[in-house]
């Protein structure tokens, strides 16, 4: 075994320059698949907390008629008195913030400006809107009892060129079906650093959104975040009743899933064309050598090496190019990884609809992604040396003799 | 006894549509100890005739015996079994590989053999020792003369000490003075151990030093010295 390994690396060493070219191929296509597997993961897991953050929640509890879709504000699709319905969640002890919102659409408008937006009525003292808070980027968060004053996000204050203080007129819908207009002051400007969200979303108190929409004592939803996102079927379970509808936080970011689910099915074909293109270099590379080697190869099988030998001597050559590639490339890739983890890198607006993507990525390999890398290039490599192994096990001693 | 025998041997070989008929019905019979030539011009069968008697090629018709047991239809494993323990070779072309050195490559056949390590040890050095280059055991074949890579061939042939060796132009690529040594050395070995030997060349300096000249000429036996047909 030791000769065999002896053999092998020496055999390598005829040709470093090659040696070394097939083995960085190997540890670039798997540093570029850890970085993609990286990146995607961050991607994925970055919408889902960010979506359960600002939108969704853990779980939602909605009246049982309420259609998300047209987000009604007729009384009858909201919850009524909803404090009470609040307490009671807040009871549990796996909830961390449980807070009524009230939803309506608005146009918001300066000048000849003018933009949709969602309104958003908040309790502007629960935890759960501690992420709007800490996002304050210029005047005050607001107060519960503030009559005219609404949160705007930093990309519709560029757009409508606002500033803290500066008043805009919104209209919004109401219960009864009309419309209501009235000026408001900006308070505040505040950034999630999620900008398809911050751009259509506008926030003002729930009690004046109560208000100006007629909905009263009506909320749309109460939204609840958990100690941990695990816990959201056995909670929903716990507060399931009549009259309501408690929803989870994989039921309303089911495109999230799937989009996860599909763009891991597309990597494992990503990792398949990587991976191919380093075992053609890999394959290559051992049939050169096989060729180089023939009249050797023919010597040995004459002094009694049999074929299993030959093809071993090969497959440890490849195994040697396979462990110098997947430690180099696990080195490289956890490199970059780490330095797109820390740094991010930008991509703007990219939100879809019903996933709020961060305008800056953070690269988040999991250790179960990094270990099937490792397995799916090691092997890979090896199953394209098998045919210069094979190759080279199947020549006939006295022909191989004859080479040049 | 007969170390090696071939009956009726003819091999064919065909290339597009052109036939070659290298041997064309060969008898040839070695005993123990010999120390035979197989002479004649370029293309009258000398090599083919080795490659079949050393297992490394089977006959198209005819048959081949090893220790009198017929090995003509063994399979390819098993042949390189017997190789292994029983045949070794010296190349024209010197056949060291590259990257060992003189004493790894004098260990190679012992290692395929399964021998163990101090065994292996002892026997690698004495072989070295048996051809003169025991300073030279560290020494890759880019690092040694022609001559002493042949003598590294020797003692890698006599190794697993063969009933048989077999030499393919042992001299062909040596000069007069280096080629005079490596015949000297294998006619030393093969009084002092016995071991036979089968060289096929066609220099008659080389042919001197036979104990038995068998000569072939376009695949066919014309001159079979003093040995049995």
């Amino acid at each position: 075994m030791n000769q065999l390994f002896k053999m092998a690396f020496r055999n390598l060493g005829r040709n470093r320059r090659r040696t070394l070219l097939s083995a960085l191929a190997v540890s670039l296509g798997m540093a570029l698949l850890l970085l993609i597997a990286g990146v995607l993961h961050g991607e994925m897991d970055g919408a889902m907390k960010n979506t359960i953050l600002l939108s969704s929640g853990d779980l939602q509890v909605r009246n049982a008629a309420y259609n998300e879709e047209k987000m009604s504000l007729d009384w009858k699709d909201l919850i009524a008195s909803p404090d009470a319905v609040v307490e009671q969640i807040k009871a549990l002890p796996q909830v961390t913030a449980a807070t009524p919102r009230l939803l309506a659409s608005g146009i918001l408008t300066l000048g000849e400006n003018s933009r949709g937006v969602q309104v958003i009525g908040i309790d502007p003292a629960s935890a759960a809107n501690q992420v709007f808070r800490q996002g304050i980027l210029s005047g005050e968060f607001l107060t519960a009892d503030d009559r005219d004053g609404i949160l705007i996000g930093k990309p519709l204050a560029d757009k409508f060129h606002l500033n803290t203080g500066d008043q805009v007129s919104l209209l919004v819908n109401t219960s009864n079906g009309d419309t209501d207009e009235q000026l408001f002051t900006v308070r505040g400007v505040y950034s999630t650093n999620t900008s398809s969200y911050d751009e259509n979303t506008v926030f003002m108190p729930l009690a004046k959104a109560q208000v100006i929409t007629g909905a009263q004592d009506h909320a749309s939803l109460i939204f609840v975040l958990l100690q941990n996102k695990e816990q959201a079927d056995g909670v929903a379970a716990a507060i399931q009743s009549p009259g309501f509808q408690v929803l989870t936080w994989s039921k309303m970011n089911e495109i999230i899933v799937q989009t996860e689910q599909f763009a891991n099915s597309f990597m494992v074909l990503f990792y398949l064309i990587v991976l191919g293109i380093t075992a053609t270099v890999v394959t290559n590379t051992l049939v050169m050598a096989v060729f180089e080697r023939t009249r050797e190869i023919g010597v040995l099988t004459a002094i009694g090496m049999k074929a299993r030998q030959v093809l071993a001597q090969f497959m440890t050559e490849a195994g040697l190019i396979a462990t110098g590639g997947v430690v180099g490339g696990l080195i490289l890739g956890l490199i970059v990884v780490g330095i797109f983890n820390h740094y991010g890198f930008y991509v703007g607006n990219y939100g879809l609809s019903g996933m709020l993507i961060s305008d800056r990525i953070y690269a988040n390999l999991q250790t179960s992604d990094a270990t099937r890398l490792v397995i799916i290039t090691y092997a890979i490599t090896l199953l394209a040396s098998l045919y210069p192994a094979i190759m080279a096990s199947r020549l006939e001693p006295v022909e191989a003799l004859h080479a040049q | 006894m007969e170390v090696t025998k071939v009956i009726n041997a003819t091999r064919d070989f065909k290339v597009g549509e052109v036939e070659t008929h290298a041997l064309r019905g060969v008898n040839l019979s070695v005993e123990n100890g010999e120390f035979t030539a197989l002479v004649g011009p370029s293309g009258s069968g000398k090599t083919t005739l080795l490659q079949l008697i050393g297992l490394l090629d089977q006959p198209t018709t005819g048959n081949v015996l090893i220790n009198g047991k017929d090995v003509t239809n063994l399979n390819r494993n098993q042949r390189a079994d017997l190789r292994r323990g029983s045949i070794g070779f010296i190349f024209q072309f010197f056949a060291l590989i590259p990257t060992l050195t003189a004493y790894e490559n004098v260990e190679m056949p012992l290692l395929l053999n399964g021998m163990k390590a101090p065994e292996r040890k002892a026997r690698a050095d004495e072989m070295l020792a048996a051809v003169g280059l025991t300073d030279r055991a560290d020494h890759r074949p880019d690092q040694l003369s022609g001559g002493q890579q042949q003598r590294v061939s020797v003692a890698r042939a006599l190794a697993i000490r063969p009933s048989l060796i077999l030499a393919d132009e042992p001299t062909a690529n040596l000069d007069t003075e280096n080629g005079k040594q490596v015949m000297e050395l294998m006619q030393r070995l093969n009084q002092e151990t016995g071991t036979t030997f089968v060289f096929a060349t066609h220099d008659p300096r080389v042919i001197k030093f036979a104990n038995r000249v068998v000569t072939l000429r376009d695949g066919l036996i014309v001159e079979n010295g003093n040995g049995k047909a």
